[in-house]
């Protein structure tokens, strides 16, 4: 599988040019980030999705982020969660603290094995949806979030990382 | 988690107590709609102070909820959406258009009774 | 003797140009620094003679000048005698605490510290004049370190100012946007400046958080004071009125100058469901009504009392 190309789209992911260059099948996409620590949610149910907000609330608390901001990374979270659930029926969430140069911050990756997105480019279109979520989903992370990343592939798969750096 | 869903004179108040998951949500909705006529309530009082995320289910849900409510003849206000949850939910675009909001229950009481007309306590109108 | 000397200015020395200095460097340094003692009184009053000559510290008077030279001087000399900068560096720090308030910039900083050096230079020549290579293998090792003296001060100088700025900034931001009680329930926010995204995050949190503590049922945001909105500003504009009302407040948004009115209708910004009122003024009165007060005007209120 891994010798297979995928698609893979970078948003927001400009202020780190480096990134475009990692191989598409490095799981998380920059080599230059340390991991200081990581916890991992396994995503079955709609219970896990407040598990995991819960959880990355926690960690980002961590961190020093202030208050409406532990509000944003929980938000999406509970959002990437909520696409999980709802596409892929199960998966993973993968929280991290991560070290770049100077800067702290906390990523999130969710990960499954479900059907993929067909056109990743309309899915982050406002409006875009093909089930019952209000189609803000993926758009509005993108917004909660500084970096985002998202690559999937049709039959295999979806794979979403956001970051989020301490000011 | 259930939601206890309190009578209180013509009015049903749902104090969510914790976060909930998209199950709960449903369940309180369902409820609500169920309650709402057979105890044939004029208004409904959703109370999410305790809510530390509001993400696009929650927010649909809530929409979903003051809807069908209206169509069952009552009317619902949220009460208690906290600073740091409104300024997400603006930043996802969840706008909660068309559900009348107010900042705690008491605001969300006045509201309910100017709005049907009954003489409830009026706590802010004075005469200058 | 020399040795001993050199170790123990060794061991104290935090500049790496020290650590190769050789035996007659020092002797060197050393014969330097009891000429800059000797000559104390005279140099500082060449130097202070200079600074006013070259208009430079130009907000200060002629005995503040001459008081700043002598400590300046005297920190100066015991840098290059001990070849450590810690006293200077906070000296420097201290100065700049001084006389940035007052408006001192740093080219003039920069200048009154070159002026020094050359001073002493035109000193150091003066006295070895007759023995050129002497001269030079003074100049070898006063220039190293008078280099290194001018760039702690100018240093020390520049990361204050950035640090005042930065100050400044942050009381700006927090002084320019003032959420006001003016009365029970009711909030004004007066923005004034230029709103970037950074400031108008701010602005929305701290709004937000006023009206829960003061229970506040209707703002009034004035934006007379907004000279330009852009698009990006507008919506910023546009998510607080909506992050407002999920609280459950009302905002009446105030003083839209015509620029902006125009700016806001050409880029397309809905103001349908935004509550706007020409001023400030008429803003207050709109929330009265709707708080329930009664609005009584300055005439009427005076006819009845004399009414009365």
């Amino acid at each position: 599988m891994g010798a297979l190309p995928r698609k893979r789209t970078l948003v927001n992911g400009e202020r780190n040019p480096v990134e475009a260059a990692v191989p598409a099948r490095s799981p998380i996409g920059n080599t230059r980030d340390r991991v200081l620590e990581e916890i991992a949610v396994h995503i079955n149910g709609d219970t896990d999705i407040v598990a995991a907000r819960q959880k990355g609330r926690v960690l980002a608390g961590t961190l020093g982020f202030s208050s409406s901001e532990l509000t944003l990374i929980a938000t999406a979270i509970s959002e990437l969660a909520r696409n999980i659930v709802l596409y892929a029926k199960q998966g993973e969430i993968v929280l991290r603290v991560l070290e770049r140069g100077e800067q702290r911050g906390i990523m999130v990756r969710a990960g499954d094995q479900g059907p993929g997105i067909p056109d990743v480019r309309r899915a982050l279109q406002g409006g875009f949806s093909t089930s019952r979520s209000l189609g803000l989903g993926l758009p509005g992370v993108r917004r909660l979030m500084d970096e985002f990343e998202i690559e999937s592939r049709v039959g295999y798969g979806t794979t979403v990382t956001a970051r989020k750096w301490k000011r | 988690m259930e939601v206890p869903i309190l009578k209180q004179g013509p009015y049903l108040i749902a104090s969510i107590q914790s976060a909930l998951s998209d199950a709960d949500l449903v369940q309180l909705r369902d409820a609500l709609v169920e309650q709402v006529g057979r105890l044939r309530s004029r208004g409904v009082i959703v109370d999410v102070t305790a809510l530390d995320v509001m993400d696009s289910f929650a927010t649909r849900t809530l929409r979903d909820i003051t809807f069908m409510i209206r169509l069952r003849g009552a009317e619902t206000v949220i009460v208690g959406i906290q600073p740091d949850v409104a300024f997400t939910m603006v930043q996802l675009g969840l706008k909660l258009e068309g559900v009348p909001t107010a900042l705690d229950l008491e605001e969300g009481i006045t509201f309910l009774s100017k709005k049907d007309g009954s003489p409830a306590k009026e706590t802010n109108s004075r005469e200058r | 003797m020399v040795n001993e000397m050199r170790e123990s200015r060794e061991a104290r020395t935090t500049f790496g140009a020290a650590h190769q200095m050789t035996a007659p460097t020092a002797e060197l340094l050393r014969q330097l620094v009891a000429h800059l003692r000797q000559n104390r009184t005279q140099l500082r009053e060449e130097w202070a003679r200079r600074i006013t000559e070259a208009k430079l510290l130009t907000a200060m008077t002629k005995e503040e000048i001459f008081a700043e030279a002598t400590s300046v001087y005297d920190n100066y000399v015991e840098a290059l005698e001990t070849g450590t900068f810690e006293a200077l560096q906070a000296y420097a720090r201290n100065l700049s605490e001084r006389i940035i308030p007052r408006g001192v910039e740093t080219h003039e900083v920069v200048g009154i510290v070159l002026l020094l050096r050359d001073v002493l230079a035109r000193s150091l020549f003066a006295k070895y004049q007759n023995d050129f290579a002497l001269l030079n293998r003074i100049l070898d090792a006063y220039e190293p370190a008078a280099n290194r003296i001018a760039n702690t001060v100018a240093v020390g100088f520049v990361q204050e100012r950035e640090r005042v700025i930065r100050e400044q900034q942050e009381a700006i931001r927090v002084l320019s946007t003032p959420v006001l009680q003016v009365r029970e329930r009711l909030l004004i926010l007066p923005i004034i400046g230029v709103i970037d995204p950074q400031r108008a995050r701010q602005l929305t949190e701290q709004l937000l958080r006023g009206i829960r503590t003061n229970r506040a049922r209707v703002v009034v945001i004035d934006i007379t004071g907004v000279p330009v909105m852009d698009a990006n500003v507008a919506n910023n504009l546009v998510q607080t009125v909506e992050a407002t009302r999920l609280l459950g407040a009302t905002v009446i948004i105030t003083g839209l100058s015509p620029e902006i009115a125009q700016t806001l209708v050409t880029i397309g910004v809905d103001l349908g469901k935004m509550n706007t009122v020409g001023d400030l003024q008429g803003g207050i009165e709109e929330a009265e009504r709707l708080l329930g007060y009664k609005v009584v005007t300055f005439t009427e209120s005076a006819d009845h009392a004399l009414r009365a």
